[in-house]
Order: structure tokens, then C-alpha cells, then sequence
């Protein structure tokens, strides 16, 4: 094995850096939190990770999450479903437009969503009478995590769709299959590897989001508050320990979420053609 | 089932697609659709299939009119140049995909499928690739397969785009033999576009020569090749000579030359196009007495395969002839380059200009 010729060069160099790369930007920085909270011990541990506050705080950041990737896995096929099959004009704005929360600094986005979905704000005003209060709500959380989630479903399927023959459609329809049946058995399944990890990557966006959400949330304890406020409070207070041990519950949470959904991916990939 | 076509026309944009094309297939026979890129033929294909909608016309299967008819109630089998295989299916459900998604009152059951499926993969012969997936078979595995699908709704006509297209050329020779046998067992009316002639004067019924989006000529393969309606058609059914001429007379004026033809006895003075087939070139290495024709000069000799190509230049310098001999008559002639030869064209078909723009 060590003496085989391999075609592309440098593999050794390569994946050295590789290494040395990932352990200097990701490993190293995330070990220090586990090493970290090991100063305290396993009943400590477990009583701060466990706080009615805490648990709450997972409870509305994985749920709003999950809730606003999957908004966003609907709605970002369709847009890009739209951006791909149809010409407008003002396509090319659209298409910039969806790019937009990439770039916003997250904060910029917390303000401007609040100001709107407030009681006095140009949606919320029209929500308000309808008994419906987006800001200062969990409702709020989704509000936000969905808008900063969007680009990463859009900019996934977008090149799938666009690599999608027409004619494969136009096969099916030959074959008296209807609108409905041509996207369940011959769209959706060409796309779904694509849309699961456009929403892999919303998710895990949205679980580590901080700044938009913190303004539109109101941050009440048990109610609206996510789990990276509680570690900034802590961090605040000099409570380190217990802002790590937090981290440390988020970090393994989120590990084995992406670890599932990679999973996932890997088999809708094996029952969608073998070799391609 | 007979196919009208009516009328029809279809623009995109600035361009005419198709200008007024009718046409129609009789029942059961296989009909192909020849031209160049960009002729239409493939869109006129596609209008029958319902996959286009005209600006104006009609399509009339079997006398109803079926112009509005959505493109899966039209019972037809499409067969894509590119294949259009579902990738995430087996061959098996691709086959099966048409009888999967009827509505349920319709739909055979899961043992009937079964059965229809492989009886199809036979008749195609590839029933022992069922459980492959589309990339892992050949181009003409791939079309074979493209065309089992197609026939597995039953359609009452079998529409083919390019069908061979993308395929090499021995693969093409085979399948092209292998899609007539097929036809004559099944007499399902049929419709292939292509820009080959060599394919669709071996393989149709009748062809239907197609330029600019109008239709030049319909007749059968050995009408279209042996008595071409216009100058157009006479260029793209294989190889000919075509030499500026005056005619007058009765009699086509090639350079100094005047050559008796059989046709245009009163026109006066008339600048035309004379065609000759390449086959249809004599070469002699001394003057003939009795035949007219001109001194040429041998430019290139290609002597591989049954016939020997020969490329002569007028002793005139105005224009190249491509000429084609036997072996035998070549070894007679002991034809060289720069050799001084006599040619002498016979079957000479001429098109007064004006008269047949289309060329």
C-alpha cells in the first residue's frame, strides 16, 4: 500500500495539512471545552446541563431549528425550482436577493425583523388583531432561523435542478404520468440527496445562530430564550465552567444530528442508482 | 393508427419553425422525417407528440382532431435522442413506469407488470439487464431500453428523435436493421426524425424531405433518391455533381459542351443547375467519338472499398467532378494523378434557376 503509485500527486502533503488544518481551526478549540468542563465532576456537570432553563433553551433551539429547516426545505425547492425553470424579468435580483442572508451581518438581520413582525410593525400590526405576536415569541425564534437558513437549500438544489434533462419530464408525461407523479417519481428522487443537504446545512446554521435572534426573541427565560444566549450569560457572569459544560451538551447534540442526517444522506444516495 | 397533419405552423420568435407543413402517414407504416439541423423535423415530431403546441394547424389521429389533446392522453411512445432514462431506476421500473402510474381502475397488477415488463426486455433482447441501472448500460443498450418503455403503454404510434444519433456507427448500422424487423412485427405506425439519408433511405417506408421548414418531397426511398423534385433534394440524398449550365433548347450547355436532355424542349437561353451522380460519370482515356463531354484532369484517387472515388478537375478550371467507377473499370483505366482523361456524365438532371429556388 505505502509503495503504490497513487496518479494524483501529493496525497501525503495534502492530507497532512489537511490534518494539521482541521485540528489547529476545529479540534483543538473544541477539546479545550471538553477539557474544560472536566475540572468540575459528573453531578456538577449534570446539574447545570440539566436546569429547568437549560433544558428549555435545547428544547426551543433544536425545535426552532428543525422547524426552520424544514420551512426552508419546502420553500427553498420551490424558489429554486422557480429560478431554474421560469425566466422573469428580474430574475437576475431575485436570484441575488436570495444570497442576501449569507452576507447581512445576522444582527442587521435581528433589527430589521423585529422592527416589522413588532406590535407596531408593518406585519406585525396586521398580526396583532389576529391574536398572532411573532416578536418576543418562539414564533419569533422560527421567524429567524428560517431567514437566515434559506440560501443553503436554494444554492443546494439550484445546480441539481438545473442538471435535471427537461426531457426526462417530457418522458414521463410521454408515458401518461401526471404533473403530480412526474415530481414524486422522477423529480423529487433527483433531487432529494441535494435537498437533504441543503437542509443539513439550514439546520445546523440555525442551532448555531446567535445574533438575529437574539433581538427578535425578547430572551425570556423558559419561554424564548435559546441555548447560545444561556452560554453567553454564563460567560458574562465568569461562570466558565458552566458555560462550557452547555457548550459541551450542544456540541455532542448537534455532532450526532449531522452524524444522523450524513447517514441518511449516504442512503438515499445508495437507492438512487448505484454507480453514477 | 393514420396520422393528418394539417396546416401547421409554429414560430419562435422571428424564426419559422415550420411553414404550413401537411402531411399524412397511412396506418402502420414507418415514415421518416429527413433534413438538415434546424429544419423543423424534430419540432414538427415533437408537435405530434403534444410535447409543442402549433400557432396554427391540426393533428388528427385517426380522424380526430387531437390538436388540444394533452401529451399523455395522446397514446404515444416517444423515444428520445439522449435516451431521457430515469437514472434512479432500474431498467426494470423504467420499463415498468408506464403501467405503474395509471390510474388505479386502469393499473395491471403487480404479476401482470411483471410479466409485460420482461416480455418487453426479450423482445429488445436486453431481459437480462433488469436489474441494472441506466449508467451502467451502453448507448445502444441504453436506446434499446428507451424504446421498451416507450412501447410498454401500447401506444398507437411510435415517435423516434434521432433515435440514432449518439451512437457509433457499427451500433447504428445494427440497430437501425434491428428497429426495421421490429416495425414489421409489431406494424405500429412510426416516425423517425433524422439527418442521415444513408439511415432513412435504408430503413423507412417513405421518407419526407424537409428543408427550411417546409416539405420538399414525400415518396418512397427509391422515389426520393431516383427522382428528386428540386435541386435541394438532390444535394442531400447523397453525393452528386452540380455544374452551372444554360439551357436551351433541349439542350444543356455545360461550358463549351451541349448535352441533350430529356426535358424543358421550349425554354430559350435559361441559366440552370445540372446534377449528375457521381456513379454516373464515365471515364475514358481517349476522346469518345459519338458521346460529348469534357477533358478533365485526375486531382485525387481514393481507391478503399468497392467502389473507387475519383476526384477530376475540368480541363477548363471551372469546376471539380466527383466521380465514381468499379474496381474493375479503374484497373482498366490505370488512373494516376494529373492523368489527362475524357468524362462524359450521363442521367444529367437539370433545374432551371428561378424555377425551384430551394437550393
Amino acid at each position: 500500500m505505502a509503495k503504490r503509485k497513487n496518479i494524483l500527486p501529493g496525497f501525503n502533503i495534502s492530507l497532512g495539512f489537511t490534518l494539521l488544518y482541521l485540528s489547529l481551526i476545529v479540534l483543538i478549540p473544541l477539546s479545550a471545552a471538553f477539557i474544560k468542563t472536566a475540572e468540575i465532576s459528573f453531578a456538577e456537570f449534570w446539574q447545570i446541563v440539566t436546569a429547568p432553563r437549560v433544558v428549555a433553551s435545547y428544547k426551543l433551539t433544536f425545535g426552532a431549528s428543525l422547524i426552520g429547516a424544514l420551512i426552508n426545505a419546502v420553500f427553498g425547492l420551490l424558489t429554486a425550482w422557480v429560478l431554474v425553470r421560469y425566466t422573469f424579468p428580474g430574475k437576475k435580483f431575485v436570484d441575488a436577493l436570495v444570497d442576501l442572508p449569507f452576507a447581512l451581518p445576522t444582527a442587521v438581520a435581528g433589527i430589521a425583523l423585529t422592527a416589522i413582525y413588532a406590535k407596531n410593525g408593518w406585519i406585525g400590526a396586521w398580526l396583532e388583531p389576529l391574536g398572532v405576536n411573532v416578536a418576543f415569541t418562539p414564533l419569533g425564534v422560527i421567524v429567524a432561523l428560517t431567514f437566515i437558513g434559506l440560501p443553503f437549500v436554494v444554492r443546494t438544489v439550484q445546480p441539481v435542478l438545473e442538471d435535471l434533462e427537461a426531457e426526462t419530464e417530457e418522458a414521463a408525461a410521454s408515458l401518461g404520468a401526471n404533473r403530480l407523479q412526474t415530481f414524486t417519481k422522477i423529480i423529487l428522487p433527483a433531487v432529494w440527496p441535494a435537498l437533504l443537504t441543503g437542509f443539513a446545512l439550514a439546520f445546523a446554521r440555525a442551532i448555531g445562530e446567535y445574533g438575529s435572534v437574539i433581538f427578535i426573541a425578547g430572551n425570556m427565560p423558559m419561554v424564548s430564550e435559546i441555548t447560545p444566549l444561556i452560554i453567553i450569560t454564563k460567560l458574562e457572569q465568569y461562570d466558565y465552567v458552566g458555560a462550557t459544560a452547555v457548550a459541551v451538551v450542544m456540541l455532542v447534540i448537534s455532532f450526532v444530528l449531522l452524524l444522523a442526517i450524513n447517514g441518511l444522506q449516504w442512503w438515499a444516495n445508495r437507492n438512487n442508482g448505484a454507480d453514477r | 393508427m393514420s396520422i393528418e397533419i394539417r396546416n401547421i405552423k409554429k414560430n419562435f420568435g422571428q424564426f419559422s419553425a415550420l411553414n404550413d407543413v401537411s402531411l399524412d402517414v397511412p396506418s402502420g407504416e414507418l415514415v421518416a422525417l429527413l433534413g438538415p439541423s434546424g429544419c423543423g423535423k424534430t419540432t414538427l415530431l415533437r408537435i405530434i407528440a403534444g410535447l409543442e403546441t402549433p400557432d396554427s394547424g391540426n393533428i388528427l389521429f385517426y380522424g380526430n382532431d387531437a390538436t388540444e389533446r394533452q401529451v399523455r392522453e395522446r397514446e404515444v411512445g416517444f423515444v428520445f435522442q439522449h435516451y431521457a432514462l430515469f437514472r434512479h431506476m432500474t431498467v426494470f421500473e423504467n420499463v415498468a413506469f408506464g403501467l405503474r402510474v395509471r390510474p388505479k381502475h386502469t393499473r395491471p397488477n403487480e404479476a401482470e407488470i411483471k410479466r409485460r415488463v420482461h416480455e418487453l426486455l426479450n423482445l429488445v433482447q436486453l431481459d437480462w439487464l433488469a436489474d441494472r441501472y441506466p449508467p451502467q448500460l451502453s448507448g445502444g443498450q441504453r436506446q434499446r431500453i428507451a424504446l421498451a418503455r416507450a412501447l410498454a403503454v401500447e401506444p398507437k404510434v411510435l415517435l423516434l428523435d434521432e433515435p440514432f444519433g449518439a451512437l457509433d456507427a457499427k451500433v447504428r448500422k445494427e440497430l437501425r436493421r434491428w428497429l426495421r424487423r421490429l416495425h414489421d412485427e409489431l406494424h405500429i405506425t412510426s416516425i423517425f426524425v433524422t439527418h442521415d439519408q444513408e439511415e432513412a433511405l435504408e430503413v423507412a417506408d417513405r421518407v419526407v424531405v424537409i428543408n427550411k421548414g417546409k416539405i420538399e418531397q414525400i415518396g418512397s426511398p427509391q422515389e426520393v433518391y431516383d427522382h428528386p423534385v428540386s435541386p435541394f433534394v438532390y444535394q442531400f440524398l447523397g453525393n452528386v455533381n452540380q455544374f452551372d449550365s444554360h439551357v436551351h433548347n433541349g439542350a444543356a450547355k455545360i461550358g463549351e459542351v451541349n448535352l441533350k436532355i430529356d426535358a424543358h424542349p421550349d425554354t430559350q437561353n435559361s441559366p440552370a443547375l445540372a446534377f449528375v451522380r457521381p456513379h454516373d460519370i464515365e471515364i475514358y482515356n481517349e476522346q469518345h467519338p459519338e458521346k460529348l463531354g469534357f477533358e478533365a484532369i485526375v486531382r485525387y484517387v481514393n481507391a478503399v472499398g468497392p467502389l473507387v472515388r475519383v476526384e477530376l478537375e475540368r480541363a477548363d478550371h471551372t469546376e471539380l467532378v466527383e466521380a465514381e467507377l468499379t474496381q474493375e473499370r479503374f484497373r482498366e483505366l490505370n488512373l494516376t494523378a494529373a492523368q489527362h482523361v475524357f468524362i462524359y456524365p450521363r442521367n444529367v438532371r437539370v433545374f432551371l434557376k428561378g424555377d425551384n429556388a430551394g437550393a
